[in-house]
């Protein structure tokens, strides 16, 4: 079995409480750190620990924590990004869900380390009930005297409040989530100045996911070193995978990092495999925005090694033949699923949450939506193939925020991998309203 | 879009202002405008959707100006400028649902309540709308229901005409 640091406890009846929590070990990392360390210990432990972000773009965290700069006389803000958006990710949500006092510990061990006297957690509005659950363990911590004045009387002070947010993708990303919580539109902002010099209300901020917060309690517990001797090479410890799609078992693991794909889907401890005996056609590894993969290249990499869930063997090929870890939303696609009909939905998507600033990712995401929709409805044209790729190509790199990114690089690999299927619905528009593609094995149709 | 045709004059409750004033306390001081989002989602909770006069309202309380209330109202999804039915079923359309029959269940939803999406059935009862990604892929297809924001996963044809029948239910015994 694989080591569990994040979900050691899950299956303990009532571990969402404090009290079962703390009888399991809970809240010794806020002992530890506020009574034997000094916050820059804390935040070289986790340097050690090489932990990089948990949201999406992988950052490593210590060094994030670095960056933060300290002048006198002026707060320091810790937010906990939980606007978890991203399609395919649903792992925040679990965790705060089943074992909310990891986040709170976590919390308070960050902000210690950071030197936060207050801080927020935002959490989506949709998740009404999560916000609900973390707010009472927020009030149960505080009532044992981990939050509050003078914590466990070593004269640090911590408040920590959660903020909804209004059902905004956009707001996932960290200036726009600052802009929302000041009570604005989640338009992102424009980078430097960072938050770590200019955040929340103009005072330096670090913005960290949620998965990451709580991370910070093993590696505060048993120390950056040991935390990194899980996993391989730059991607240390476990990971969340949110799994969804064609799957046996869907649902939230927590994996070593260096996993390899092929057993990640297909044994018993995981998803289990394809249902109804349906072979694999694609994979989406790190959530909608990264490249989707068809399943040649998802399991091994061009070079025939076994793909591994890690950083590195996932960006293994970089764009042209790999993808990217992401947020850790796997999401897995049978040989019955359309891959023109799945780009035009993300794409909906992106262009529906656009916040509408950079024109590129306002009036592309809509052009691609319409090219899609036009493809997968039976009036495209073979020339609309070139086009959508020059539209992606005009939005990747050229928008404040990364959602342009983000939007680009499913139409961008959806073309590259699948542009057969593409081709084939153009040319047989009736047909495809009544039947599917099918399997693309390395570039062979096999359902004909 | 703002409702200029249609417009519920509200007076908030003490109990609601006790609420708000727990909101701002969160923030710094002068950093009220904070409140915005949890104070709108707190209103809509109370009326069902968020009038010009509750949006003003909230602005005076805030004290802000009334534009920037509507700015952060119509960016945000969440927020209803228009009325909507008592019950308002958002189901997730976004493609980890679609793989497993999203498409369907909203076709489903919209066969069982006999309105299409946006539109308020003529007892008042049911409004649906298809919404994005609500991170719950693994359980889908999903749908949920404000202002307490329930959640129903795995859905079926059958589970969907159930919750619906409840939910008639529940409003005839209230």
């Amino acid at each position: 079995m694989a080591r569990k640091l994040l979900l050691a406890h899950i299956d303990v009846p009532g571990i969402h409480t404090f009290d079962v929590y703390r009888q399991n070990g809970g809240y010794r990392a806020v002992e530890k750190a506020l009574r034997t360390m000094s916050p820059d210990e804390v935040v070289e432990e986790v340097k050690k620990s090489g932990l990089r972000g948990r949201g999406g773009a992988g950052f490593p965290t210590g060094m994030k924590w670095g960056f933060l700069a300290k002048p006198e006389g002026v707060p320091r803000y810790l937010v906990c990004n939980g606007d978890e958006s991203e399609p395919g990710t649903f792992k925040d949500r679990f965790l705060m869900t089943h074992i909310p006092h990891a986040l709170i510990e976590g919390m308070i061990v960050s902000s210690y380390a950071l030197g936060a006297n207050t801080s927020y957690i935002y959490i989506r509005g949709e998740m009404m009930p999560q916000i609900r659950i973390v707010e009472k363990a927020i009030a149960e911590a505080k009532a044992a005297g981990f939050l509050g004045k003078n914590i466990l009387g070593t004269g640090y002070d911590l408040e920590i409040h959660v903020q909804p947010g209004g059902g905004a993708y956009i707001c996932g990303e960290e200036t726009a989530l600052l802009e929302s919580l000041e009570g604005e539109r989640g338009n992102p902002r424009i980078k430097p100045p960072f938050p770590a010099v200019a955040g929340l209300y103009g005072c330096p901020t670090v913005v960290n996911n949620v998965e990451s917060i709580a991370a910070t309690v093993p590696i505060v517990n048993d120390g950056g070193e040991e935390y990194a001797k899980i996993g391989i090479e730059r991607s240390t410890g476990t990971k969340l995978i949110s799994a969804s799609g064609n799957l046996v078992r869907p649902g939230v693991y927590e994996i070593e990092m260096g996993l390899p794909m092929e057993e990640f889907i297909y044994s018993d401890e995981y998803c289990g495999g394809i249902p109804n005996g349906k072979r694999l056609k694609a994979v989406v590894a790190g959530g909608s925005s990264v490249p989707i993969l068809p399943t040649h290249l998802a399991l091994k990499t061009a070079n025939g090694e076994p793909r591994l869930m890690t950083y590195e063997s996932l960006a293994d090929g970089g764009f042209v033949t790999g993808t990217a870890m992401g947020s850790g939303g796997f999401i897995a696609f049978d040989e019955d699923q359309c891959i023109v009909r799945n780009t035009l939905n993300f794409t909906r998507f992106y262009h529906h949450e656009s916040c509408g600033q950079c024109s590129p990712c306002r009036e592309g995401t809509g052009w691609m939506e319409k090219v899609l929709h036009k493809i997968e409805y039976g009036y495209g044209d073979i020339s609309d193939i070139d086009l959508l790729w020059d539209i992606q190509q005009k939005i990747d790199g050229h928008t404040i925020c990364p959602l342009g990114d983000a939007s680009a690089w499913p139409v961008a690999s959806a073309i590259r991998h699948f542009r057969d299927e593409f081709e084939w619905h153009i040319l047989h528009p009736e047909e495809a309203q009544t039947r599917n593609y099918g399997l693309v094995t390395e570039g062979v149709m096999s359902s004909e | 879009m703002l409702s200029v045709k249609e417009n519920t004059t509200v007076e908030f409750s003490l109990t609601l202002l006790d609420k708000f004033a727990e909101t701002v306390a969160r923030y710094p001081e002068g950093r009220q405008k904070s409140a915005l989002l949890p104070i709108l989602h707190l209103v809509q909770a109370e009326y069902g959707w968020l009038s010009v006069d509750a949006m003003d309202k909230v602005a005076a309380y805030l004290d802000i100006r009334p534009i920037e209330v509507y700015e952060v109202a119509s960016f945000y999804t969440m927020f209803f400028l228009q009325p909507k039915g008592k019950y308002v079923l958002e189901i997730c359309r976004t493609g980890p649902c679609c793989l497993v029959g999203a498409e369907r269940m909203m076709q489903h939803i919209e066969d069982k309540l006999g309105v299409k999406e946006g539109e308020v059935t003529a007892d008042g009862l049911f409004s649906w709308r298809g919404v994005e990604c609500l991170a719950a892929c693994g359980y889908a297809p999903v749908l949920q229901i404000g202002p307490e924001y329930t959640f129903y996963e795995n859905l079926t044809e059958e589970k969907v005409d159930q919750l619906v029948d409840e939910l008639k239910q529940k409003a005839q015994t209230k």
